[in-house]
């Protein structure tokens, strides 16, 4: 036996001190506006500007509507919603400041790993195979999150991997666990988020040791065998703080990096030499996560596809299929699934077998069939809007319909200071375009609909897809 | 932002905000009056405005914004929650009004162009600058109120789709589809791929009219009901949905290509070097063994 046993449970906990980085109240910015709310009754100003910020609806609805009387102090971190100003005062965070200042960072973070990585060509590996790789062992079961560790793990892993099939169509994904110092595979590579989260939720218990090499010997031994244009990827979510493996890890770790697997690990618990030293030597990234808001955050930033390291995969032309989607009424029988469906399908083009559900492979002959806005929902990967610059001069107000007031470009909403104690910029405008837009829509822009809204209402020049 | 807050508590699934993308390319209307199925442009407002006013009347909590986007400029033309705050007009003195605000757009529109291109084919307007705008506001809608009115986008498209704005209507699609938009089309011209896919995708009515005469008929039934009552209508069926994919090359039709694994890009045949991402597909690997057998047959035949 040989056991890799590290961790340096200061570099956690000082991070979780360190004032502003405060990922904690990064995602639910609602519960930190209760808090400052709470507060504002018992002395603080409360701004009327917080109004509407109030109203906001939240999907990650825990500790809403709760008083600070009702709330449990073991949760409760007040010092965390407190920011020291320049004069060295105590003041509430304002929330959407904060929460905009943290998507600021993680904008410039990536426009600037994209400029770095390929300031020639915009590579991406669209193309990904991702093994998740889930720590079900004894530490799995601390109560440090609530319910419990793994429980908390396999909430977030659902969110991921929604979000991962949103963004990466034609990718795979499989899970692993381990338990008991051994690794099994969980699920098979796939593509359907459904059945993947729902075998997960049927295994969730933990006992035994942990063991890295384990995991990492299981997936080198399939990953190896898929084709050469995948991007190979292991993401460990590791709970426990030891690892008990029966050989040389060096061994495993450098047999990953031959294989070009790139492996990332988020810890729950503190940082352990052994990760950082795998992360690094195959170019992953390494993080760990403080509370349950921040471990989803860092999960989901390994949803986008990341910029291609030139030769991790090699350029191919793979042969694929577009079905048309059938009309006819033919009672049908299709190969999918077990059990035998009738109805609506689509055929494939070569061997005109039938299939309910794309991306799929076809189960006859093999071919694989997708259809065109299964490729169109990564092409905005490819082409990224340029980030928005700071502006603090008044917006211009060129056009006819915007009379004199200065408003978003996008959204016709006031550019007025509507912050409290907002002494910083109020708007933003996109470098090509000029236009000016409000922060809410920056997000959205950026985040969501990945268009420029200016640079749409212009003649376009040419920068499309199709054109050349 | 201040008086609404009274108002909002009491939105619901029944109330809706309509955002009306209408298209007015110079270029489209004024082809469309020389030919003989004519739709001129004034008798296009007299059936379209009807709509907006039956969609006003049907709750007194309905909002509408219209979108108007040209060749040149996309841009508001008429908020109904903005002038509802100043007294607004109703009947016909709103009808003059979004016609005039329209009739403005159109000159600034047509004043915008650069040189003098030849009107005899239609150039396609900007589509997906107004989806983006009309996706923005639907947000800031969303972001400003506990309850909001369930949102919709209808899309009167008259002019061709401009295949250089293919990855932005399609983002704007999957951004829709996100926040379960419904994005309804009716069009005027030719069949649209874009909007075809949009409706498809996000659960909304495609419809090309048969007959442009009777569109207020055809707008009011379909496109004045609100997403909760659609169940209980028949509305017309999609007659099948082209999924196929065009290739980059030669923007044919195909069912089967071949894809550049490293940007996605369709090919409808074997290419050396994809022609978006600059990958090359001729370094050696397992995968093609074929290929460097065909070349050293070529490297024979030429000697
Ligand atoms: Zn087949
Ligand atoms: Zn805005
Ligand atoms: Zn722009
Ligand atoms: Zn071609
Ligand atoms: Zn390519």
């Amino acid at each position: 036996m040989f056991a890799t046993v590290g961790g340096s449970g200061g570099s956690a906990i000082g991070q979780r001190l360190s004032g502003f980085e405060n990922p904690r109240s990064s995602n639910s910015g609602n519960k930190n506006r209760q808090r400052v709310q709470g507060r504002g009754s018992n002395g603080v100003d409360d701004d009327d500007d917080d109004d509407d910020d109030d109203k906001e609806q939240d999907d990650d609805g825990r500790g809403e509507g709760l008083d600070a009387w009702e709330r449990a102090y073991a949760d409760e971190r007040s010092w965390e919603s407190l920011q020291e100003d320049e004069s060295g005062l105590l003041r509430p965070i304002d929330p959407q400041t904060f929460h905009y200042a943290q998507y600021r960072r993680r904008l410039l973070l990536r426009s600037s790993a994209e400029q770095e990585s390929s300031s020639l060509r915009i590579q991406k590996g669209l193309i990904r195979y991702l093994y998740i790789v889930i720590d079900l062992s004894r530490a799995a079961g601390e109560m440090d999150y609530k319910p419990s560790r793994m429980a908390v793990v396999a909430k977030c892993t659902e969110a991921f991997i929604k979000e991962f099939f949103d963004q990466n169509p034609l990718s795979h994904i499989s899970l692993v666990t381990i338990k008991d110092g051994i690794s099994q595979c969980l699920t098979e590579l796939g593509g359907n988020p459904e059945s993947q989260i729902k075998s997960l939720m049927g295994k969730l218990e933990c006992s035994g040791d942990s063991s890295l090499q384990n995991a990492l010997e299981l997936v080198h031994g399939y990953l190896s065998q898929i084709p050469s244009y995948g991007h190979r990827e292991v993401l460990i979510l590791y709970s426990s703080l030891s690892t008990c493996d029966p050989n040389d890890i060096m061994v495993t770790i450098e047999k990953c990096k031959k294989a070009k697997i790139r492996c990332s690990v988020i810890g729950l618990a503190a940082e352990i030499y052994i990760c950082r030293y795998l992360c690094e030597e195959t170019g992953g990234s390494y993080s760990i996560a403080l509370d349950q808001s921040h471990l989803k955050e860092l999960l989901l930033e390994h949803a986008p596809p990341l910029p291609a390291i030139a030769d991790y995969a090699i350029g191919n032309l793979i042969r694929m299929g577009f079905p048309q989607r059938g009309v006819d009424s033919l009672i049908s029988t299709r190969s999918c699934g077990e059990e035998l469906k009738v109805g609506m399908g689509y055929t494939c083009p070569r061997c005109y077998a039938r299939v309910c559900e794309l991306p799929t492979e076809c189960r006859v002959c093999g071919l694989t069939l997708v259809s065109s806005p299964h490729l169109a929902r990564s092409y905005h990967h490819l082409f990224p809007i340029p980030t928005f610059k700071e502006s603090s001069d008044p917006a211009p107000t060129s056009n006819l319909y915007q009379k004199s007031r200065r408003m978003c470009f996008a959204c016709q909403q006031d550019l007025v200071n509507q912050g409290s104690n907002n002494k910083s910029f109020v708007d933003v405008s996109c470098p090509k375009c000029k236009q000016h837009f409000c922060l809410d829509c920056d997000i959205y822009i950026h985040e969501i609909l990945h268009n420029c809204p200016g640079c749409e209402s212009q003649p376009h020049s040419k920068n499309g897809l199709n054109n050349k | 932002m201040d008086n609404e807050s009274t108002l909002s508590t009491i939105y619901s699934e029944d109330v809706s905000l309509m955002v009306v993308i209408l298209d007015i390319n110079p270029l489209f209307w004024t082809s469309v009056n020389s030919n003989t199925n004519s739709l001129t442009f004034t008798k296009f407002m007299d059936q379209f405005l009807p709509l907006l006013n039956s969609v006003l009347l049907l709750n007194q909590l309905n909002e509408i914004v219209l979108i108007a986007h040209g060749i040149n400029s996309c841009g508001y033309i008429y908020n109904s929650s903005m002038e509802n705050r100043r007294g607004g007009k109703r009947g016909p003195a709103f009808f003059a009004e979004v016609s005039e605000k329209l009739k403005e757009f159109m000159e600034a529109d047509c004043l915008h162009r650069k040189g003098a291109k030849s009107t005899s084919t239609i150039v396609p307007s900007l589509l997906s600058g107004s989806l983006s705008l009309a996706l923005c506001y639907i947000q800031r809608v969303f972001r400003s109120r506990p309850i909001y009115p369930r949102p919709r986008i209808l899309c009167l498209q008259g002019s061709p789709d401009g295949p250089e704005q293919y990855v932005a209507v399609m983002n704007a699609i999957f951004s829709a589809q996100r926040s379960s938009v419904l994005i309804d089309s009716c069009v005027l011209g030719l069949n649209s791929a874009f909007l075809q896919q949009a409706s498809h995708i996000t659960g909304g009515v495609y419809i090309k009219p048969q007959q442009l005469d009777g569109l207020f008929q055809c707008l009011s039934m379909v496109f004045a009901t609100d997403v909760q009552s659609r169940s209980f209508l028949q509305l017309p069926k999609p007659a099948g949905v082209d999924f196929r994919a065009s290739c980059f090359c030669h923007k044919t039709t195909i069912s089967m290509g071949y894809i550049c694994s490293v940007c996605l890009s369709i090919f409808c045949k074997r290419h050396k070097k994809c022609s978006t991402c600059g990958s090359d597909f001729n370094r050696p690997n397992s995968n093609s063994k074929s290929s460097p057998v065909q070349k050293s047959k070529r490297k024979l035949d030429d000697r």
